[in-house]
């Protein structure tokens, strides 16, 4: 059984046997961008791609991909504001909500 | 040909782990389980197995290794007695759900309070509500078996759970008996190799084991494992079918000794039996009277139906229990086979002694009191002590001790 | 077996920690955990082990696993344990041809699973020289059950079980030195480290853990807004000022050699460390300015102690 097809109306023979998952990484499909109360914003033009914002995210929604930083993962960007915070060309700001 | 030998119960398991080779084994030392793993270590000191020694800081690392070593792909082995099956009691049952085939050689010793190294069946009892499937010995050659046993039934697709090889600390565990082995190449050949379809260092596809299962899912989970150990029942008589073709020694649920007429019976686990055999013989030459005997091989899962076809027309029964449950009421073999009567609308008196705590003897002559008392009750309908204990030391005279 | 840090490069290899976790925002721990994995070269293959905690149940809550690696949960006091039964199993495997690809093992516990309750655990298996890392991800109480104290917490921490009161100033005793006690088993590899601005300090310690053959212990601070009580926006401030202070000395102990990875230019007073956290408040109330006192005192002797160990 794919864990996609898992949930809580899965019956007791859907369930893995010793709940074991045989896939990697399935806690993408859930989305916790809707816990955010405020929202870092990439702002380009401002970025020196000095990837100082990339490791302090908890969240590892901020994909790099060829030394270059790429715009948030808002599926799963918890809006911490540590980001922001790193950020010496003032190229992430926070605004409030989602 | 089968192999003549005179071994110990540990050096028989022991013997038993050598044949099947498994490739890790993490053990601690404990009264009496600790040869086991010193024999082990031998083997492996002279180059005679392949399995890789973890010298755990304790049991509870003893079994915590164990089930990340199976999780991992390997076949896992440890043994340990008493107090270390308690300090592993929390990863028993993480084994369990994890649905990891570890084996465990269990030397039954009573748990402390106060300390104490004989054999009596606290520690396994305990244990009984873990998810482990429990497989008792009578003898040596029945531990040697049934380990032997172990890893067929353990790893079968159908059922993925732990099972623990018991034995009664000193009684068989130091004892030295004729034993018969099986030859080397057929013992590897009966168990077989270990291909696990799911595992950690799985190349191909990464696992994750031990979650977090919210409510939604922690029920489904342990239906699940029902169902495991439901299917475990067909597993071990099938293994005990091949096992008996392989050597022709024949194992089930239980042994039925002298069953075929008696009238009056008695239910017991482990080494006991060997003495109640004894006195069944005695009683039946002497006295003509149908004493027979229930040796439960099989605990976990509990053969229910089963034993209530075998207690079928009985007129008394004797549940001996070798471990408190301080109910104040049963011990834990009591409760489970009056359930059963009870299942079977059997009507037959039943009556549930205590006996052999901490290692105190239990005698022929005892046996035979068993048997008076069954007919007795069997006679009156009353049952006077219904939990009595089997040669304590009563300092008033209006106890109830046999 | 040291390369030469690269920022760049290290930050493009693919991400071994998913998002999806449920950890609160702005942990400190899962920016711990990614900060580890990276430091795994991306051809190998590894185990992670996880003594439970918060980080357990908020990456592999069922049926969602943040691991893009296997990955092993068994409980909380057993992480070193069940790590040293899957790397055994490995070496077997491994020379019986079963498998092929390298592994590497790391397994993660809290400070409550490390420096307490996992504690004898973590020993035996550093003891026995498994080739493993155990990674304690420190933020000084047991934060999964709501911050109460453990023996990683610091001296007058307000937690909910060493409360600040009329008559209490919140826990008693000073932390446990665990990187230190590790250090005493004589194992290859103990690191002490926390986030600086390019992770360099982590990273580095981390391969060095992971690709030195035997045991390795990693300490790394990682502080949790919840139970320190800090705008989870600020956590780069919070381990700069620990470093900065001293509070959090970053250090290292290769082969029985102690080495100072960091000596701050100008060691600020504990209190800037202490000052934005609410589990310090009470001792910035008038009158207690003594604690502060005993704070800095402790700091400034085990700081004097660690410079002498490193010969300095």
């Amino acid at each position: 059984m794919k864990s996609e097809n898992i949930n809580e109306r899965s019956p007791w023979q859907d369930i893995t046997e010793g709940n074991q998952i045989y896939e990697p990484a399935t806690s993408r499909q859930f989305c916790t961008g809707e816990w955010r109360t405020s929202t870092p914003l990439f702002i380009k033009e401002k970025c020196k791609q000095c990837l100082l914002c990339a490791p302090v995210c908890p969240d590892s929604s901020i994909p790099v991909s060829e030394g270059k930083r790429q715009d948030f993962d808002y599926d799963h960007c918890k809006g911490c504001g540590i980001c922001a915070k790193v950020c010496p060309f003032g190229a992430i700001e926070m605004k409030e909500g989602k | 040909m089968a192999v003549r030998e005179r071994l110990s119960g540990n050096e028989a398991v022991a013997y038993a782990i050598k044949q099947i080779n498994p490739d890790v084994m993490p053990a601690f030392p404990i009264t009496p389980s600790t040869e086991i793993p010193q024999y082990v270590a031998n083997y492996i000191a002279n180059g005679e197995i392949g399995t890789e020694f973890i010298h755990v800081e304790s049991e509870h690392s003893a079994m915590s290794a164990a089930i990340g070593a199976s999780a991992a792909g390997a076949r896992t082995v440890t043994a340990t007695s008493s107090c270390g099956m308690a300090l592993m009691w929390e990863e028993l049952y993480v084994a369990a759900s994890d649905r990891l085939p570890v084996v465990l050689a269990l030397v039954n010793r009573a748990l402390t309070g106060p300390i104490n190294i004989n054999a009596d069946h606290s520690d396994s009892m305990g244990a009984r509500d873990s998810g482990w499937i429990q497989i008792y010995a009578e003898s040596n050659q029945e531990v040697y078996d049934n380990f032997l046993q172990a890893y067929p039934i353990a790893e079968n697709a159908a059922v993925r759970l732990p099972v623990m090889i018991c034995q009664d600390g000193f009684i068989t565990s130091h004892g030295v008996e004729n034993i018969l082995l099986v030859e080397d190449e057929k013992a590897k050949e009966f168990v077989g190799e270990y291909c696990p379809e799911h595992y950690l260092l799985n190349e191909k596809e990464p696992m994750a084991v031990g979650p977090y299962a919210v409510s939604n899912y922690y029920m489904e989970t342990k239906r699940a494992q029902r169902e495991a150990m439901k299917n475990a029942k067909q597993v071990i008589l099938e293994t005990a079918e091949k096992f008996e073709r392989m050597t022709g020694r024949k194992y089930g649920f239980f042994e039925e000794y002298r069953m075929e007429d008696a009238q009056y019976a008695v239910v017991v686990i482990g080494s006991a039996a060997g003495t109640c055999k004894a006195a069944v013989d005695k009683i039946r030459e002497t006295t003509g009277k149908k004493a027979g005997l229930v040796k439960i091989r099989v605990f976990r899962p509990f053969p229910e139906e089963e034993l209530a076809a075998a207690l079928k027309g009985m007129k008394a029964i004797a549940v001996l229990d070798r471990s408190e449950m301080f109910s104040a009421t049963s011990g834990p073999l009591g409760a489970e086979v009056r359930a059963a009567l009870y299942g079977a609308k059997l009507e037959a008196e039943v009556v549930n002694y205590f006996y052999g705590l901490g290692g105190r003897d239990i005698t022929v002559e005892d046996f035979e009191r068993v048997y008076e008392n069954l007919e007795e009750m069997a006679k009156t309908h009353v049952v006077k002590d219904m939990y009595a204990y089997i040669g304590l030391r009563e300092g008033d005279r209006h106890g109830n001790s046999l | 077996m040291e390369t030469a840090y690269n920022f760049k490069e290290v930050m493009s290899r693919p991400e071994r920690l998913a998002p999806g976790h449920r950890m609160c925002a702005g942990c400190g721990g899962t920016v711990t955990v990614r900060s580890v994995l990276r430091a795994l070269r991306p051809e190998d293959k590894a185990v992670v082990g996880n003594a439970t905690g918060c980080l357990e149940v908020s990456t592999f809550m069922y049926p969602y696993t943040a691991y893009e690696d296997s990955y092993i949960h068994n409980a909380f006091e057993n992480a070193g344990a069940t790590l040293s039964g899957v790397e055994t199993a490995y070496r077997v495997l491994k020379k019986k041809g079963k498998i092929t690809e390298n592994y590497k093992f790391i397994t993660f516990g809290g400070d409550g699973g490390t420096y307490d309750i996992g504690f004898q655990s973590l020993s035996g298996a550093m003891e026995r020289g498994h080739d493993m890392v155990y990674v304690c991800y420190d933020n000084g109480a047991y934060m999964n059950t709501g911050t109460q104290r453990s023996s990683a917490t610091p001296q007058f921490a307000d937690t909910t079980t060493t409360p600040a009161g009329k008559v209490s100033n919140g826990k008693v005793q000073i932390r446990k030195d665990l990187a230190a006690i590790m250090a005493e088993h004589h194992i290859p590899y103990v690191g002490q480290t926390t986030f600086t601005a390019n992770f360099r300090d982590l990273h580095t310690k981390a391969e060095k853990a992971i690709y030195t053959p035997g045991a390795a212990f990693l300490n790394v601070m990682s502080p949790c807004p919840r139970g320190w009580g800090y705008d989870p926006s600020e956590l780069m401030t919070i381990c700069r000022l620990a470093v900065d202070t001293c509070y959090w000395p970053l250090y290292e102990v290769a082969d029985g050699k102690w080495i100072l990875s960091y000596e701050p230019r100008k060691k600020l007073p504990v209190e800037d460390f202490l000052r934005p956290q609410k589990r310090f408040q009470h001792l910035f109330k008038p009158g207690n300015e003594d604690l502060i006192g005993l704070f800095q005192a402790e700091v400034d002797r085990r700081w004097e102690e660690l410079k002498k160990k490193c010969d300095m």
